[in-house]
């Protein structure tokens, strides 16, 4: 049992699925050889002026309300200064004193048991554009770096959670909820390889000392390329922030905030160098763009266009399917249309765990080895139901129930034309008692 | 009298009757170019060819009865900060020397679409920042009237242009008076049009929120022909206003009924140069004597609003100007030198055992931003980009950038008080006529201070506009200013064509 | 309002800009003397007054999310001072 807490914040940069950039006409479509998506705005020309995009307004609103924020009517952008060859103006228009969203929560569980049931405060959800790359590696001799401006302009939703966390499972659940919930409602891809998610934590210890509880200077942890990374540079960082306590007995407001970078391979975390003036951003509002105003009317238009969410529908699942948390969780985690078809098989079979049972297991099994998606797959709920019923009925053993699935899926067929094919006729309980009688007869 | 002394108006009568042909006018204005510009240097370049080119086929097009537009074969002089595709586009800086942007701004391609010349691109105060164009990077502009003055500042280029006969019509900008001040010093006209009239698309940022694009002319009417051609909504700018534009041109001639005329008390006080103020009060007068009525008014702000101005104006200036890196385009210090001189520092600093200096070093890609500006801008530049650095960094942000958008806003409030008593307010546009070339650079804050009259208008988002209404002893041109409420430029530019109808000042011009 | 030649140094940081001393010295006097005049923005009661960022107050001005045509990337770099015919070249951005 240890002696101090673990407490974890996130900022998460989330790219909004939109086709073009946020301020002007430019392709967001990831992998284009470098500088062959830019035009004289995104690349700060002078005299040009950014115009804002609606739908990447209209899918951060949509995220936003699907994360309980608060809308305020009023919200404008400010322009954040610095330094970078990434950032073509060395400002990045962003949203600093009055954000587009705030106050909102995630709930995160763990059907596994590792951490009780709790709810994640958002403190903000803004939306500002992105950087482009710097590419080190890429050119041959003298250190020079090569910059590529394509993604420079691409519309970023920046989620802010409050320090809500106490360990790195419960990290990694909240990105996962977080993840699930942005795909549920199509507003991004979500995909870290590509970098449409990015994920910084922030972190540091509450130690029960001699002198009392007292906190650990606050550490930022930046390059994690996966859910997982997350994780372990917590778990690491969480350990090192144990020993330099001891170490150092240096607490929270001895030092100025550190930022530390992940080494995957490794599997340390590292301190980066910060300029001292590196943190006066200088944020202004923005004179070439308008405030943007919205009406409770429109919040509550977006709301209803959700759709039902992730954890509604779980619950749904547990409560009147009648399924484990664990169940309900891997059904969830595949996305609406699998749910939908498990929906559909659980009504139609009137048999919500059977249903349950093949969908988690032979069926997702299937997908995962033929890996297609269950708009393709040959056996459509109805007929998946039909066997369920069979198997009820008695008319197919259990026995031989997967052996039926099986020519389903191959022959494409139902589930009564299977069992013609695997030549398992139904057999009537009157024809079983005279045959008996028979045999006792022949030998009395 | 020679072709030159001839307004753009005039000039398209005779274009339209076939009296005259694009051709002759513009060649007769590169002759003029020619033969007075090596002592005013108002162009800093010229393009002849293309100019002559165009307009011939501009005339052949008239020949043959084809529709042409509201500027068919005028020539056209544009200050060197609005993007022309191909063509380089400095801001008067060596930053910008060789930056050649693919892309028109859109009050060039306005001017394209009406068949407007452009001739060649005027000088101007490095980025706008200025009221005298000595801050030019490349040459001083000096005043037609008196090749020893300043023509104003910063469309000073502009504004000579017109005032020397070497172009009938120039685009000029407005931060806080840089067209409305050259066109006093110089005897022209020229209008800062309201906030969001015309787009600021492909106009190099000085101060996003204060920024206008606005005409030059001899006359009053060439204002509203030049004004009513560049005008108009246009969706690449949000701050650009979705509003009809009148025909400014058609109804300029219009006399006002019953104007009511609004003359300031806080602009008569000290500072105000005895010469300016009888000649602004005379033309009061003059407007008594059209049947307007007089009226004192008060803007309790305008006091403040030079310290506003040098607020909010270098605030957006340090950011706007922040892209001048040496990495996306124009000017970078030489990289080789550069990594030397860095080496050099280390070496210093490591044989002298300085740890903190070392610490503090720049990096290779600092420095090369840091020597890329160094020598890339000016003084005045440098200077405003600390200013608004300073206001806009943490601690100071409130006390000074907050407080000033505050004081902004009481301004407007004071505007929109005096205009529901009066419909124009006149008034002086200088404390003074033209100053000699190198009089302010010594004392900056005393060249800012010249604005006293003129930055309000732009805090308001208010039009304005200056034409002649008086000579120094010395015989230098005095300009009256007329202010307007948002989006009344056509009441402001009949009420101006009134006095300028009633009065010979325009017909008077430079010798050269 | 006095500034420090410390101060005046941290801004020129902040501001990418690099000062002789001479020009350290002579921009110390200026802004202080510029800083000082501004202060006079201190008198005027402004209790209660909303900030004036913008010269009009229009909101809500949205383009449609429609893809257009992008430079070529000869045209894109055709104005960079330092360039590969790939992407903008920079000294190493590595650590900063
Ligand atoms: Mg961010
Ligand atoms: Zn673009």
């Amino acid at each position: 049992m240890s002696d101090y807490a673990t407490i974890v914040g996130l900022e998460v940069h989330v790219q909004l699925a939109t086709a073009s950039k946020l301020f002007c006409g430019c392709s967001t479509k990831f992998g284009a050889e470098p500088n062959t998506q830019t035009c004289p705005v995104c690349i700060g020309l002078p005299g040009t002026l950014p115009v804002m995009n609606r739908s990447a307004f209209q899918l951060a609103l949509k995220t936003a309300i699907a994360l309980n924020c608060e809308i305020p009517v009023y919200t404008k952008w400010d322009r954040k200064q610095y330094y970078y060859p990434d950032l073509p103006k060395n400002y990045q228009i962003s949203q600093y004193d009055l954000p587009m969203s705030q106050h909102g929560y995630l709930d995160i569980s763990d059907p596994k048991g590792g951490f009780e049931a709790k709810r994640v405060r958002i403190l903000r959800a803004h939306l500002e554009e992105d950087a482009g790359k710097s590419l080190h590696d890429e050119v041959a001799g003298k250190g020079d770096s090569l910059i590529d401006l394509n993604r420079t302009g691409t519309p970023l939703l920046e989620i802010v959670s409050e320090p809500d966390m106490r360990s790195p499972l419960e990290a990694k659940a909240f990105l996962n909820e977080l993840k699930l919930l942005l795909t549920y409602i199509g507003v991004s891809d979500c995909n870290m390889q590509e970098g449409s998610l990015r994920v910084d934590a922030n972190i540091n210890l509450h130690i029960d000392a001699k002198e009392g509880r007292v906190a650990t200077p606050i550490i930022e942890i930046k390059n994690m390329n996966s859910f997982r990374a997350v994780e372990r540079a917590l778990e690491y960082e969480a350990g090192r922030q144990w020993r330099e306590w001891h170490e150092t007995r240096r607490k929270l407001g001895d030092a100025p905030k550190q930022t530390r970078g992940w080494d995957d391979v490794a599997g340390v975390t590292r301190g980066q160098r910060s300029k001292e003036e590196s943190s006066d951003y200088r944020y202004f509002p923005d004179p070439d763009l308008a405030p943007v105003t919205t009406s409770s009317k429109e919040v509550d238009a977006v709301r209803q266009s959700l759709g039902e969410l992730p954890a509604a529908l779980r619950g749904r699942l547990e409560t009147d399917s009648g399924l484990s948390a664990y169940d309900a969780d891997v059904l969830i985690n595949q996305g609406r249309p699998v749910v939908a078809y498990f929906l559909d098989v659980a009504q139609a079979s009137g048999d919500a765990k059977a249903a349950a049972n093949w969908v988690t297991q032979d069926l997702l099994r299937t997908l995962k080895e033929s890996n297609s998606t269950i708009e393709s797959l040959p056996v459509t709920s109805g007929s998946l139901a039909e066997l369920i019923r069979k198997v009820k009925s008695g008319e197919v053993p259990s026995t031989r129930a997967r052996e039926v699935f099986q020519t389903m899926l191959e022959k494409r067929i139902d589930a009564t034309a299977a069992l013609q094919t695997l030549g398992i006729a139904a057999v009537d309980e009157s024809e079983l008692v005279a045959l008996c009688q028979k045999l006792l007869a022949a030998n009395p | 009298m020679s072709l030159f002394d001839l307004s753009a108006s005039e000039h398209l009568v005779s274009l339209e009757s076939g009296a005259l042909s694009s051709v002759e006018l513009t060649q007769s204005y590169l002759d003029r170019i020619r033969s007075v510009d090596e002592r005013v240097n108002a162009f800093l370049s010229v393009d002849g060819d293309a100019a002559l080119n165009l307009a011939s086929e501009i005339d052949e097009r008239r020949a043959m009865k084809q529709p042409v537009g509201r500027l068919a074969g005028l020539p056209i002089a544009v200050k060197d900060i609005l993007c022309e595709r191909g063509k380089t586009t400095t801001c008067a800086s060596r930053m910008l020397a060789s930056f050649r942007p693919p892309y028109d701004a859109t009050v060039i391609g306005k001017l394209r679409q009406a068949d407007g010349v452009l001739v060649g691109r005027t000088n101007m105060d490095e980025f706008a920042m200025g009221g005298s164009t000595e801050n030019s990077a490349f040459k001083v502009t000096r005043n037609p009237w008196d090749l020893e003055r300043s023509p104003g500042g910063s469309s000073g280029g502009s504004a000579a242009a017109v005032a020397a006969g070497m172009a009938p019509l120039a685009i000029g900008t407005d931060t806080g008076g840089s067209i409305r001040q050259p066109a006093g010093l110089c005897g022209v006209v020229g209008m800062k049009p309201t906030y969001g009239r015309v787009s600021r698309f492909g106009l190099v940022a000085f101060a996003s929120s204060l920024d206008q694009i606005g005409p030059f002319g001899q006359s009053v009417e060439d204002a509203a022909l030049l004004l009513e051609s560049i005008a108009g909504h246009d969706p690449r700018d949000t701050t650009s206003l979705n509003v009809p534009v009148p025909a400014y041109s058609q109804s300029v001639n219009k006399p006002l009924a019953n104007l009511r005329i609004g003359w300031v008390r806080e602009h008569f006080g000290e500072g105000l140069d005895q010469e300016v103020e009888s000649a602004v009060r005379s033309a009061l007068e003059v407007y008594k004597s059209l049947g307007a009525t007089l009226h004192e008014i008060s803007l309790p702000h305008s006091k403040y609003a030079v310290a506003t101005y040098y607020v909010i104006a270098p605030s957006e200036a340090s950011s706007n100007l922040a892209r001048y890196d040496g990495v996306h385009f124009g000017y970078r210090t030489d990289e080789k030198e550069m990594l030397a001189e860095l080496a050099a520092d280390r070496k210093r600093l490591e044989t002298a055992g300085d740890k903190a200096g070392l610490a503090h070093l720049d990096s290779a890609l600092v420095r090369m931003y840091r020597r890329t500006r160094a020598e890339g801008f000016g003084p005045e530049v440098k200077r405003r980009i600390m200013l608004g650095t300073y206001a806009l960094s943490a601690g100071y942000y409130d006390a000074y950038y907050v407080k000033a958008l505050k004081v902004r806003r009481l301004i407007r409030k004071d505007f929109d008080d005096a205009f529901g008593k009066v419909d124009l307010i006149a008034g002086p546009i200088t404390p003074s006529p033209a100053f000699k070339i190198g009089q302010m650079s010594g004392d900056p804050l005393a060249m800012y201070l010249v604005d006293i009259y003129t930055v309000s208008a732009n805090l308001a988002g208010i039009p304005g506009l200056c034409l002649p209404c008086g000579r120094s002893n010395g015989g230098l041109p005095i300009g009256l200013q007329l202010q307007a409420p948002a989006l009344e430029e056509e009441r402001l530019l009949r009420g101006a064509r009134m006095f300028e109808q009633a009065t010979d000042w325009r017909k008077e011009r430079a010798k050269l | 309002m006095s500034l420090s030649r410390a101060e005046i140094e941290k801004v020129a940081l902040l501001s990418r800009l690099r000062l002789t001393d001479d020009e350290l010295a002579t921009m110390t006097t200026e802004l202080a003397s510029i800083v000082g005049y501004v202060n006079s923005l201190g008198e005027v009661n402004t209790d209660g007054i909303e900030p004036m960022a913008h010269a009009i107050e229009v909101t809500n001005v949205f383009r449609a999310d429609e893809v257009a045509p992008s430079l070529s990337r000869d045209d894109a770099l055709s104005n960079a001072p330092h360039a590969d015919g790939r992407g903008y070249l920079v000294p190493a951005v590595l650590g900063e």
